[in-house]
């Protein structure tokens, strides 16, 4: 489904990704861990096409399309989904508007029918129970005024609805208590699927207590520098990453 | 929007195989502006010996006065005796089908999904006049004069009512105001003119477009509007109507009167042309809006979209002269590209407990200029007067500019003044995130500014509300990336 290879990125003239391989097929779970500054969040804004982000060699291959040729809202419409660290307010427009206008654009790219109001409505509810969300939430402007786990919440309501094929959670945990945490894990884990892949950033091994991962890779100094099953974040958890990063002028 | 390209040209070939006559003004009115042209314009119009006096005062005085130079524009100057001063000359450069309009501009409306007959209409068409709108707006006015309300052209107004249009005209903007109204007092065209009577209801929104027909407003058009004694009545004017001139000069002048338990809403959305992206073209908008609340518990709102013209100078105000009247002022203004704006209200609060509220919203992009000037002026016999400002604007891009000037006199000290403002700039973040949620680029920018815009949007009739959001989204288009 997802294919990198040898993937170099620079921010402002920085090279942060030196060479990133990873392969994600459809109904894995991936959790890309590391330090902080090691290319978590440079990763998850290349594969969705963040213009501050610039590719200076490599591949990144979704369903075999090239990517990085794509503009940001085709590679959503697409099928990739990116669960933001820091979700954007956008005052005045309200949550059902801006969701139903994204589901329409995304839709049509697909040849699907764009959903009327009625539809759309139905979906939504059905999806709000996932996240255990106020009806409220939905007619306030997208994101403005909320708690940081409404934010996260709302994220993964929105992926729950438009329902992407690739979904990337951006550092997800970050800033939730634990019973927000367990709602936004419990929301994730429902839209687990055969055709779904999930690829996680995360600092923190904690989350994946509730989102158990298939396969858990170490980002250090923008390459992976080691890959393994779920047991590799417990590893990780007791040791710390200092014992994975790559001396020094080795 | 769903009109392909060629049923509109299938149309307008076959309207053009029936051939459009025009009656072409023979008339010959020369450039220029004296004496003679005033007595000419109300000779053509076959006016009373009053109100060519009243012209010919206005013009006599526009002699005296100078061009104002106080607000945040430039404007290469005017030559007054360069211009006409009757529609006749515009008739020539009318296109004769909609073949002959530029295919931009059809796109346009296209997108704004106006319908086949309208774009004739905007686009200047010259249509017959025997058209579906117009039988449309004289079954309205039928129903309409029933209930006793006069809903007409100007020069009509003149005509059938002449008591009516002597007691209000001028008794809001007097002839001698500034510049440019008095420039229209003595060479205003048409108009609309509308009288409400006692306690009526007005059932429907009055709208220029039901009449665009039958009055040939010009340049220089004059609005007249009074609510009687517990009259409501709600009012559109709409200018979706993009012209192709070079630098034309639009001077109008509109006049509303609320008297006592009145209500007088006016709702704009202006889209003259503003010009090419070097800005070259363009309509000088130069517009003296005002309404007297002259009754008590009287209301007058302003609402209006101004995406359009080169360059606007406009600053619907309100006199709030009967105690305890509320004056509105709700603004959305967008420049784009060399577009410049300097709008605003003045809000003069006469009477006690009198209220105003002012929500102003600029939007420039491009290079575009966006100046909001704005008075609240508390007098000495308004005890208990209030009011709430608050002026935002938005940025798109780094080559535009937005300013704000806020006056406030206030001599009565048991006022109550509040005033907000900010501005921002369109977030690369906000834009990434729509897109990233599979929105183009585009509608991620229309979204956001609508967003911004909302709490004056929320003040428009329904269908004009719909029609500004996309009118906003077309202005907007290539302003960003």
């Amino acid at each position: 489904m997802l294919e990198i290879r040898n993937l170099r990125a620079n921010v402002a003239d920085k090279e942060i990704l030196k060479g990133l391989d990873l392969t994600v097929r459809p109904g894995e779970v991936h959790a890309i861990m590391g330090p902080n500054g090691s290319g978590k969040s440079t990763l998850a804004g290349v594969i969705s096409g963040r213009e501050i982000y610039e590719v200076t060699s490599g591949e990144v291959l979704f369903e075999g399309k090239d990517l990085l040729e794509m503009e940001p809202e085709e590679r959503a419409c697409e099928g990739i989904f990116l669960a933001f660290q820091y979700p954007v307010e956008i005052p005045g427009v309200s949550n059902t508007y801006f969701l139903k206008a994204a589901l329409n654009s995304i839709r049509k790219h697909q040849g699907l029918e764009e959903l009327d109001a009625m539809d759309f409505l139905a979906l939504v509810k059905s999806k709000m129970q996932l996240l255990n969300m106020d009806n409220d939430l939905l007619n306030r402007s997208v994101n403005e005024g909320f708690s940081g786990g409404e934010k996260k919440r709302n994220e993964i309501f929105q992926m729950a609805v438009l329902d992407p094929k690739l979904a990337l959670l951006d550092e997800t945990d970050s800033g939730l208590d634990i019973d927000a945490l367990k709602l936004v894990a419990n929301g994730v884990n429902a839209l687990r699927s055969p055709d779904r892949a999930v690829v996680l950033v995360t600092h923190y091994q904690r989350l994946l207590d509730y989102i158990v991962p298939d396969f858990v890779h170490v980002l250090s100094a923008g390459r992976i520098v080691k890959s393994g099953g779920k047991e590799l974040a417990q590893e990780l958890e007791a040791k710390g990453y200092s014992w994975l990063e790559e001396p020094v002028n080795a | 929007m769903t009109t392909s390209t060629n049923s509109v040209e299938e149309f307008a070939k076959k309207e053009y195989q029936h051939g459009f006559i025009t009656d072409i003004e023979t008339e010959d009115f020369p450039k220029g502006l004296d004496e003679k042209i005033v007595r000419m314009i109300s000779a053509k119009k076959e006016e009373p010996e009053w109100l060519l006096e009243w012209r010919l005062k206005a013009y006599r005085h526009w002699l005296t006065m100078k061009v104002p130079d106080w607000a945040m524009l430039k404007i290469s100057p005017i030559d007054y005796q360069d211009q006409y001063y009757y529609a006749a000359p515009k008739m020539k450069d009318q296109p004769k089908s909609l073949a002959e309009v530029d295919p931009e501009l059809l796109k346009t409306y296209e997108k704004l999904g106006v319908p086949l007959h309208e774009q004739e209409l905007l686009a200047g068409v010259a249509v017959d006049a025997v058209f579906d709108s117009v039988s449309v707006a004289t079954t309205y006015r039928g129903h309409l004069a029933k209930l006793g309300i006069i809903f007409s052209s100007f020069s009509e107004a003149v005509r059938e009512h002449p008591d009516l249009v002597k007691k209000y005209l001028g008794s809001v903007v007097p002839y001698t105001d500034n510049f440019y109204a008095t420039l229209n007092s003595a060479v205003f065209s048409d108009g609309s003119f509308c009288y409400i009577p006692k306690g009526v209801r007005c059932p429907m929104e009055l709208s220029t477009y039901f009449r665009i027909n039958a009055a040939n407003t010009g340049q220089f058009e004059r609005t007249l509007i009074v609510a009687d004694e517990g009259a409501h009545v709600s009012y559109l004017e709409g200018c979706t109507a993009p012209m192709r001139d070079e630098h034309q000069l639009h001077a109008a002048v509109v006049e509303l009167v609320a008297m006592k338990d009145a209500t007088v809403k006016y709702s704009t959305v202006q889209n003259w042309y503003p010009g090419d992206k070097e800005g070259r073209g363009g309509i000088y908008n130069f517009v003296t809006k005002r309404g007297k609340c002259a009754g008590a518990n009287s209301k007058i709102s302003w609402t209006q979209v101004e995406t359009g013209s080169a360059i606007t100078w406009k600053y619907p105000s309100c006199i709030l002269l009967g105690d305890n009247s509320v004056g509105e002022f709700y603004s959305v203004a967008l420049t784009n590209h060399h577009q410049q704006a300097d709008t605003g209200t003045k809000m003069i609060h006469i009477g006690r407990n009198t209220r105003s509220t002012i929500v102003s919203k600029g939007i420039s992009a491009g290079v575009g200029q966006n100046t909001y000037r704005g008075q609240v002026r508390i007098m000495k016999s308004a005890e208990g007067a209030r009011n709430f400002s608050q002026c935002d604007s938005m940025l798109l891009g780094d080559k535009c500019g937005a300013h704000t000037f806020p006056y406030v006199e206030v001599s009565n000290p048991t006022a109550t003044l509040e005033h907000e403002a900010s501005t921002s700039k369109i977030g690369e973040d906000q834009l990434f995130y729509c897109r990233q949620r599979g929105i183009s680029h585009e509608d991620a920018v229309g979204m956001i500014v609508n967003g911004f815009c909302k709490e004056v949007f929320r003040e428009l009739p329904m269908e004009f509300a719909v029609e500004a959001q996309k009118l906003l989204g077309v202005s907007l288009e290539g302003s960003v990336g």
